[in-house]
């Protein structure tokens, strides 16, 4: 008996795909032109990004119409983000551990009837109006420098009793606004670096409704009851000053306190501060009740009172449109070209399985995008905040992952495009049908979204490839502050990754019929 | 000269892409316009409108078509390696030059009026629904009211001038991909980058720029909030098509095909 001929056992897949994308590597850079052009790429993104960026100025203006480079002052808090720190406050010194207790019987609030970026003189003509963020409650802070780290109790205007710290942290207490007859009991007690906020309806029953660890309390704190009152939206979009009034009684001090006599600060209303407020607020004693009337807030800052404000992101997007059009030229080349040399056939004969190539087509085109754009963004990211701030103009502080995040979205975005421009490539096999429509399909979109104006607009920012544009998206936002996150003020409609992910569903529609069709198509 | 020409109108009407381009081009400009007539609603606050330059919107997204068509004319050439026939059978460069430039002027103002004639009925019938009607203060849009045949010839001109610019740059890259991509930016990343400048960089961008330079023949009211003139305007997207033209001209006169 012969034994029967063994047929030759296939490499696997996997190894045979490693191949595939060897090959496609080696055709790339094999191309001087395809080398050359991201690199072009990467440096005009840097070089219009430094252009733009010196471009933008932000000028404060006198009344008498002298301008100079600079911007209103915006305190930074402890995590080192840009917050809102305007209030007034009647309070006094403790030293060592102690309790402040009082009661809020009275919460009131007047909005001006002029728009909130009017000149604060034309803002005093009030209707009734309280705002939901109005704030009137006890603090306990290391000092009243704007920006400080602090803990705090409140009564609100329409949140109900909150335990808030260090601007970001906010936990509810008891629901409910106060009213003739329904006063709201708060107290702050201070032990070591912790502050313990309680919240009563009597007086004599005490809910624990939050502690914050203040790291680095000194000794000495500043303690007191303050007030203030958001810019209000819900007349109308430019917003108006708002100012709030609050009556407090039984306020007592358990600790050593000096001086016995507490005094009266208005923080952050002064006119070189950011926050539009409604005068600077004052405080004046009536029987044995403290009225105390402020304006401001305690609270994250957002595009509110900074006009045409800046992020790292800012000065990116036009070198970034640049790049990409650079990068939209290579992908449509890295297929078209070799359908117009006829290598194509050449290709498919050495690999039948098309999907393969254009995957690994795909994953070098993809990869060369991102390297580039993730060296371009992390090049011209800081250089572009570097000057705009050297300019004068206000740019919102980001953490390193927020700067991470704009440079990584920024790759991944191109790499996308690139991806999904190739596929178009492969479906039209002609550079002047792919290049045209990348551009149009890719980049178009995102031009008239920066350009045009209307309702129509956003539907750009959540439809089309100009989603991915989300990414750059870094300005702050925050659930305590009511303030319209529209495309109007600078927000994108969608959350970064969402909209790099509208983009990708793009760039997945166009790989899927550009597999379909190169199956079915003769070569 | 009579032949050279006769031999690129050969070339063009018989390369598969012409006259789908050309349509392309027509119906581009008119749908664009009829879906922004019909997106339009006029709001009692909002600033005064020109229904005119409102119905010509089309002409943004259909020069594309209409860049693409020009490069594509000599690009084509370079990519097949018909050029080197071309030459042989003219090897007077600049008359090749003249005859490519003189069919892609023909078609393109053939495609042109087609398509602005088109927007203008478009704008016509569409934009009264928009609120855009005697009623409230906008006559009809009639060809026989000056500014409007004005913005109407002039955006035929845009056009024509449009794919001369096209032409000149893409004999000079001979490249169909990057010289698509070179035109288009120069199209539309100049209005990117003014609307991130602040001031009088701004207005300058717009004054230099091909296209926001070349469209305000489109304006019929308010022409002192516009960057610049009409006729000023579309002179400087001439001196663009110019020298890119002479661009063109020098590199093919000097270089090997």
């Amino acid at each position: 008996m012969t034994a029967t001929r063994v047929p030759p056992v296939p490499a696997p897949a996997r190894a045979r795909f490693t191949a595939v994308l060897r090959a496609e590597w080696a055709k790339f850079r094999t191309v001087r032109g395809w080398v050359v052009a991201p690199v072009i790429a990467a440096g005009l993104c840097v070089v219009f990004t430094f252009l733009v960026a010196n471009g933008i100025h932000t000028d404060i203006c006198t009344g008498a119409g002298v301008c100079t480079p600079g911007h209103a002052a915006v305190p930074t808090g402890p995590d080192g983000q840009a917050v809102a720190d305007s209030y007034y406050t009647v309070g006094t010194r403790l030293t060592g551990d102690g309790t402040i207790t009082t009661r809020v019987t009275a919460l009131t609030g007047v909005t001006s009837t002029a728009p909130g970026n009017a000149a604060p003189s034309q803002s005093r003509r009030t209707r009734p109006g309280l705002p939901a963020w109005a704030k009137a409650g006890i603090l306990v802070r290391p000092s009243t420098r704007p920006g400080s780290a602090y803990a705090a109790v409140m009564a609100t205007g329409g949140h109900g009793d909150r335990v808030q710290y260090d601007y970001r942290h906010d936990a509810p207490g008891r629901p409910g606004p106060v009213s003739t007859g329904v006063p709201h009991w708060l107290r702050l007690t201070r032990a070591s670096d912790t502050v313990t906020a309680y919240d009563s309806a009597d007086g004599r029953t005490w809910t624990r409704i939050g502690a914050a660890r203040l790291t680095g309390l000194p000794a000495t704190v500043y303690a007191g009851v303050f007030v203030t009152s958001p810019v209000s939206f819900t007349a109308s979009a430019d917003g108006s000053r708002t100012r709030a009034t609050a009556a407090f009684d039984h306020t007592t001090i358990d600790g050593h306190a000096t001086p016995a006599t507490w005094r009266g600060h208005g923080i952050g209303s002064g006119p070189q501060d950011f926050y539009p407020t409604l005068g600077a607020g004052g405080f004046h004693r009536t029987g044995e009740s403290l009225v105390v009337s402020g304006s401001g807030d305690i609270a994250p800052a957002v595009v509110q009172g900074l006009l045409g404000a800046n992020t790292v992101s800012s000065s990116l997007p036009f070198g970034l449109t640049v790049a990409l059009i650079v990068v939209i030229v290579v992908a449509t080349m890295f297929i078209t070209a070799e359908y117009r040399r006829g290598l194509i056939r050449v290709t498919f004969a050495a690999v039948p399985r098309r999907g393969h190539v254009l995957v690994a087509k795909a994953v070098v085109i993809g990869a060369v995008a991102f390297v580039t754009a993730a060296v371009a963004a992390a090049a011209a990211v800081p250089l572009g905040a570097h000057i705009l701030r050297a300019n004068g103009a206000y740019v919102f502080p980001a953490g390193v992952p927020t700067v991470l995040r704009v440079i990584a979205g920024t790759a991944l975005l191109a790499a996308v495009t690139a991806v999904a421009v190739l596929a178009v490539g492969a479906i039209t096999r002609r550079s002047a049908a792919a290049v045209a429509g990348g551009i149009v399909v890719f980049v178009l979109p995102a031009i008239i979204g920066s350009i045009g104006t209307g309702g129509a607009v956003p539907w750009l920012y959540r439809l089309t490839p100009a989603a991915g544009l989300s990414v750059l998206d870094a300005l702050p936002r925050s659930a305590q502050v009511g303030y319209p996150y529209t495309f109007a003020n600078g927000y994108y409609p969608l959350a970064p990754w969402a909209g790099l992910g509208v983009l990708a569903g793009w760039a997945a529609l166009a790989l899927g019929v550009a597999a379909v069709v190169l199956h079915r198509r003769d070569a | 000269m009579i032949t050279a020409l006769r031999a690129e109108w050969t070339k063009t009407r018989t390369t598969p892409g012409t006259a789908g381009l050309l349509i392309g081009a027509v119906v581009v400009t008119i749908a664009v316009s009829a879906g922004i007539a019909a997106a339009t609603h006029v709001s009692a606050h909002g600033g005064p409108e020109d229904p005119t330059r409102l119905a010509l919107t089309g002409v943004y997204l259909g020069q594309a078509v209409i860049a693409v068509l020009a490069v594509l004319t000599i690009s084509e050439e370079y990519g097949t390696g018909m050029i080197r026939t071309s030459l042989a059978a003219v090897p007077r460069r600049l008359t090749l030059l003249t005859a490519k430039t003189l069919t892609t002027t023909a078609l393109t103002l053939a495609a042109g009026v087609l398509a602005v004639a088109g927007c203008l009925l478009v704008g016509r019938l569409m934009l009264p629904a928009a609120g855009l009607d005697p009623a409230h203060g906008y006559p009809l849009i009639s060809p026989g009211h000056g500014p409007t045949l004005r913005a109407a010839a002039g955006s035929v001109g845009y056009l024509v001038l449009i794919a001369l610019l096209a032409l000149g740059i893409a004999t000079a890259i001979r490249d169909t991909a990057p010289s698509i991509a070179v035109v288009l930016g120069l199209l539309y990343l100049p209005p990117l980058l003014a609307q991130a400048c602040t001031g009088a960089l701004r207005r300058h961008i717009e004054q230099i720029a091909p296209m926001t330079a070349g469209l305000a023949v489109q304006a019929t009211t308010h022409l002192r909030a516009q960057p610049i003139a009409p006729g000023p305007g579309l002179a400087v997207l001439a001196a663009w098509a110019a020298a890119s033209l002479l661009l063109a001209a020098l590199v093919l006169r000097r270089r090997d095909a």
